[in-house]
C-alpha cells in the first residue's frame, strides 16, 4: 500500500493528503453535479413549457378578477351588506354607476356572461339594465334599477353578485361536482334536473373501467399463449399485437369509423354471419343494427386500441414466471386448474396491476376515439372540456373541468409510480 | 408447450379453446387494419364489400391535392424537428438518470414522464394559454416545442430501458486508456445505445405524426397537419382519400415496427442478452 500513505492518525489519505473518505464524497458530489447538468435541460424544458402552463391555466379554475375588475365602486358599496334582506340604496347607486361605466366601455356583456353561470338569464338583463340605465340621471336608483327589471329586486342575485365580486370563486369547481352555494354561504346539490356533471364524471369512469376490464379478459389469455409458445411462434404471433400497437391511434379510429358506418363491413359481416337476424329473432333490434355513434361503437373501438398497453406488461411478466412451478403443484397433486389460478395466476399479478393501471390512466382522457365513433352521450370528460373551451368560452369550467380529470388521473399515477415504478414502465 | 399425449379431455379442452380464443382476439386486433387497406383502392365512393371495381383515384387526390399534399408535407417537417430536439433532450437526460444514486430520482422521473400520462387535451389547454401569451400560436417553432414536450418522455423511456442493462465498466476502460469524455460518449457508449436512441425517435416521430388534439388548439387555421386534415375529414364528411391516408400511414407504421425489432434484436445481440 504505497500509493495511500497511511498517518500516524490511522486515516487513508489520497495523494495530496486529503482524507480519502472527503476524496471520494468529493467524487460522488461530482458525479451527481454532472447528472443533474445532462438531465437539467430537459426537466427545465418540461417544467417551464408543460408543467408551469397547465397550473397556470388551473388557475382559471378559481380566479376570475372580471367582475371584480369590472365593477368596483359595488365591490366596495356591498362588501358591508349582510345578505339578508335587499341591499340598501348606496349598493343600488354604485351599481347603476358601475352599469353606466360597463355599458359605455362596452364591458357589461362581459359581467353578464359571468353571472349568467350561476343565474341563466342575466347576460341579457345585465346587457339591457346596463343600456337602459345609461339613459337614467338621477335616483333614486333602488326603483329604478327594480323597475327595469324585476330580477334585481331578489336578495338572490344580489348574494351571486356578492360572491362574484370576489376574485377567487369557488363557483366553478362546485359546479362541476354539482353543486352550489346559496345566498347564506351554504354548499348545497344543484337540482336534480341540472345535474349533468357527476353523470359526465361517473360515465368516463364507468367507460374506463370496461375497457380496462374487456382488455384484461381479452390480453391475459393472449399473452399466456404468447408467454408459453415457442419464441419462434412467439415472435410471429407478436407482429398481430405489434402491428395495431404501432398503427396510429387515429388511423384506427378512423378505420373503426368507417368500417361501423350504416350498411358498412361491420353491418355486413353481421348480416351474412346470421347474427342481425338473430337478434332481431330474439327481439333485441328491429332491422338493421344501429352500430355507429353508439356506446358499443366506443367501447368496441377504444378496446382495440389499449389492449396491447394491457397486453404487453402481462406478458413480460409472463416470461419470467419458471414452469418448474406449476410442475412443482402438479406433481403435489393439484389439479390443473388449481394449480394454474393458485400458483401460477399470482406470479402474473405484477403485470395485471402494471397494464390495467396503465390502461385506466389512459382511458381517462380519451377524446378522439368517442368523439368520432360515439354518439353526444358517449363523450368523456375531455370531451366536455374542448365544449367548454371552443364553444362555450367558458375558461373557468374548462379549467375546473381539467382540475378533476388532472387531479383523478394524478392519483392513479401516484399509485402507478409506487406499485410499479415508473422506470419499469416499458414500450414495444 | 405442446400437449402431451396422457392429456386428459378436458386439458384437451383448454388447450385447444385458448387457441381458438386467442385466435379470435389476433384476428379482432388485425382485422382493422387489414379491412381498411382494400377499401382505398375501390373505384366506388362507399365504404362497403364488394367493391365495384379497383382504382388509384383515392391515391391520386392523397398524393396530387393541394390540400393533402401540403399537410403531408407540415406534418413532415413537424416531425423531423420534434424527433431531432426531443432525441436530443431524452438522450442527454436518460443519461443522466443512468448514473449511480441521484437525490430524488423517483421525482424527477415522474416529472419528465408526465406529458405522457397527463391527458393531452389539459396539456392542449395549457400549452394554448401559454403560447399565447408569448405570441407562438400558429406558429411552427410552436408547434415544434408543443410536440417536443409531449414526445420526449418516449425517448427517455426507451433509451433508459437500453441503459439499465449497459455495463459501465466499459466506459471506465475507455477513460482508463486515455480517452476524453466525448470519445468515450461516441466511440463507446453511443454504438451499443443507438439503437434504444433510434428506437426512441421513432416513437417520438411516431407521436408527432399522429398529435391531432395540441394541433387543433395551437396552430393556426392555414396549419393543417395530416391528422387534423383526416380527423376534420371524419368529423365533416368522410372522403374516401381518408382510407388512401390511413393505408399510407398503416404501411409507415409498418416499417417503423420492423426497424425496431430489427434494432431490438441487434442491441440484444450487442448486449449479449438472450431470450
Amino acid at each position: 500500500m504505497t500509493s495511500v500513505p497511511i498517518n500516524s492518525d490511522n486515516i487513508m489519505r489520497a495523494a495530496d493528503g486529503t482524507p480519502l473518505k472527503q476524496k471520494l464524497a468529493q467524487a460522488q458530489r461530482q458525479a451527481q453535479l454532472k447528472a443533474l447538468a445532462l438531465i437539467a435541460p430537459l426537466f427545465l424544458f418540461i417544467v417551464i413549457s408543460f408543467l408551469v402552463p397547465i397550473a397556470s391555466m388551473l388557475v382559471n379554475a378559481f380566479y376570475d378578477p372580471d367582475v371584480h375588475n369590472e365593477m368596483p365602486q359595488t365591490v366596495a358599496a356591498i362588501a358591508t351588506w349582510d345578505g339578508k334582506e335587499l341591499p340598501d340604496e348606496a349598493v343600488f347607486a354604485a351599481f347603476a354607476a358601475d352599469m353606466k361605466a360597463a355599458h359605455k366601455a362596452k364591458t357589461s356583456a362581459q359581467i353578464g356572461k359571468r353571472l349568467n353561470y350561476e343565474v341563466p338569464t342575466l347576460k341579457s338583463k345585465v346587457t339591457v339594465t346596463a343600456r337602459k340605465l345609461d339613459k337614467v340621471e338621477a335616483g333614486p336608483w333602488k326603483e329604478a334599477v327594480i323597475g327595469i327589471d324585476p330580477v334585481w329586486g331578489d336578495p338572490e342575485t344580489w348574494a351571486v353578485i356578492k360572491r362574484a365580486t370576489s376574485s377567487y370563486t369557488s363557483f366553478y369547481l362546485l359546479n362541476v361536482v354539482d353543486l352550489k352555494q346559496t345566498a347564506d354561504g351554504k354548499v348545497v346539490s344543484v337540482e336534480d334536473n341540472r345535474k349533468i356533471y357527476r353523470d359526465i364524471l361517473f360515465r368516463t369512469l364507468g367507460i374506463s373501467f370496461m375497457v380496462t376490464l374487456l382488455t384484461l379478459i381479452m390480453g391475459f389469455p393472449v399473452a399466456y399463449l404468447l408467454a408459453t409458445v415457442p419464441q419462434r411462434t412467439a415472435s410471429i404471433l407478436m407482429i398481430l399485437v405489434l402491428l395495431p400497437f404501432w398503427t396510429s391511434l387515429l388511423v384506427r379510429t378512423t378505420a373503426w369509423s368507417i368500417l361501423l358506418q350504416d350498411g358498412g363491413v361491420v353491418s355486413q359481416l353481421l348480416h351474412i354471419s346470421g347474427i342481425t337476424w338473430l337478434l332481431n329473432a330474439l327481439g333485441l333490434i328491429s332491422g338493421e343494427p344501429q352500430l355507429f355513434k353508439t356506446r358499443f361503437a366506443t367501447v368496441l373501438a377504444m378496446v382495440h386500441i389499449q389492449l396491447p398497453f394491457t397486453l404487453l406488461p402481462i406478458y413480460s411478466v409472463m416470461k419470467t414466471i419458471s414452469p418448474t412451478y406449476m410442475r412443482a403443484a402438479r406433481s403435489l397433486g393439484a389439479k390443473p386448474a388449481y394449480a394454474y389460478w393458485r400458483v401460477y395466476v399470482p406470479q402474473t399479478l405484477p403485470g395485471v396491476a402494471a397494464g390495467c393501471l396503465l390502461t385506466f390512466i389512459l382511458c381517462l382522457g380519451y377524446y378522439i376515439t368517442p368523439a368520432l365513433v360515439g354518439g353526444p352521450a358517449d363523450n368523456m370528460i375531455s370531451g366536455f372540456i374542448d365544449i367548454a373551451m371552443t364553444q362555450e368560452n367558458n375558461w373557468g369550467k374548462a379549467s375546473a373541468l381539467g382540475a378533476v380529470l388532472l387531479t383523478a388521473t394524478m392519483i392513479l399515477y401516484y399509485v402507478y409510480n409506487k406499485l410499479i415504478g415508473i422506470d419499469r414502465m416499458k414500450l414495444g | 408447450m405442446s400437449l402431451p399425449a396422457y392429456a386428459t379431455p378436458s386439458e384437451k379442452f383448454a388447450y385447444y379453446g385458448l387457441r381458438v380464443f386467442v385466435g379470435l382476439v389476433l384476428l379482432f386486433l388485425i382485422s382493422p387494419i387489414l379491412a381498411i387497406m382494400p377499401l382505398s383502392f375501390n373505384s366506388d365512393m362507399f365504404f362497403s364489400y364488394p367493391m365495384p371495381g379497383f382504382s388509384l383515384r383515392w391515391y391520386e387526390d392523397f398524393f396530387f391535392n393541394p390540400r393533402w399534399q401540403s399537410a403531408l408535407w407540415l406534418s413532415g417537417i413537424l416531425a423531423i424537428l420534434t424527433t431531432i430536439l426531443s432525441t436530443t433532450l431524452g438522450t442527454l437526460a436518460a443519461l443522466g438518470l443512468a448514473r449511480g444514486n441521484l437525490p430524488f430520482r423517483a421525482t424527477i422521473m415522474a416529472v419528465l414522464i408526465s406529458p405522457m400520462i397527463v391527458p393531452i387535451i389539459i396539456s392542449a389547454l395549457g400549452m394554448f394559454f401559454f403560447y399565447a401569451k408569448l405570441n407562438l400560436l400558429g406558429t411552427l417553432p410552436g408547434l415544434v416545442l408543443a410536440h417536443t414536450a409531449l414526445a420526449t418522455p418516449f425517448v427517455v423511456i426507451t433509451v433508459t430501458a437500453t441503459l439499465s442493462s449497459f455495463d459501465r465498466t466499459l466506459m471506465r476502460a475507455g477513460e482508463s486508456l486515455g480517452a476524453s469524455p466525448s470519445t468515450v460518449f461516441f466511440r463507446v457508449v453511443m454504438p451499443l445505445i443507438l439503437p434504444g436512441m433510434i428506437s426512441g425517435a421513432l416513437f417520438a416521430f411516431g407521436t408527432s405524426f399522429d398529435e391531432v388534439i395540441a394541433v387543433i388548439f395551437i396552430a393556426g387555421p392555414e396549419q393543417r397537419t395530416l391528422p387534423r386534415q383526416m380527423f376534420s375529414g371524419i368529423r365533416e364528411q368522410i372522403s374516401p382519400t381518408i382510407t388512401a391516408a390511413a393505408t399510407v400511414l398503416i404501411i409507415l407504421s409498418t416499417l417503423m415496427l420492423v426497424t425496431v425489432e430489427l434494432l431490438r434484436r441487434r442491441s440484444e445481440r450487442l448486449r449479449g442478452i438472450r431470450s
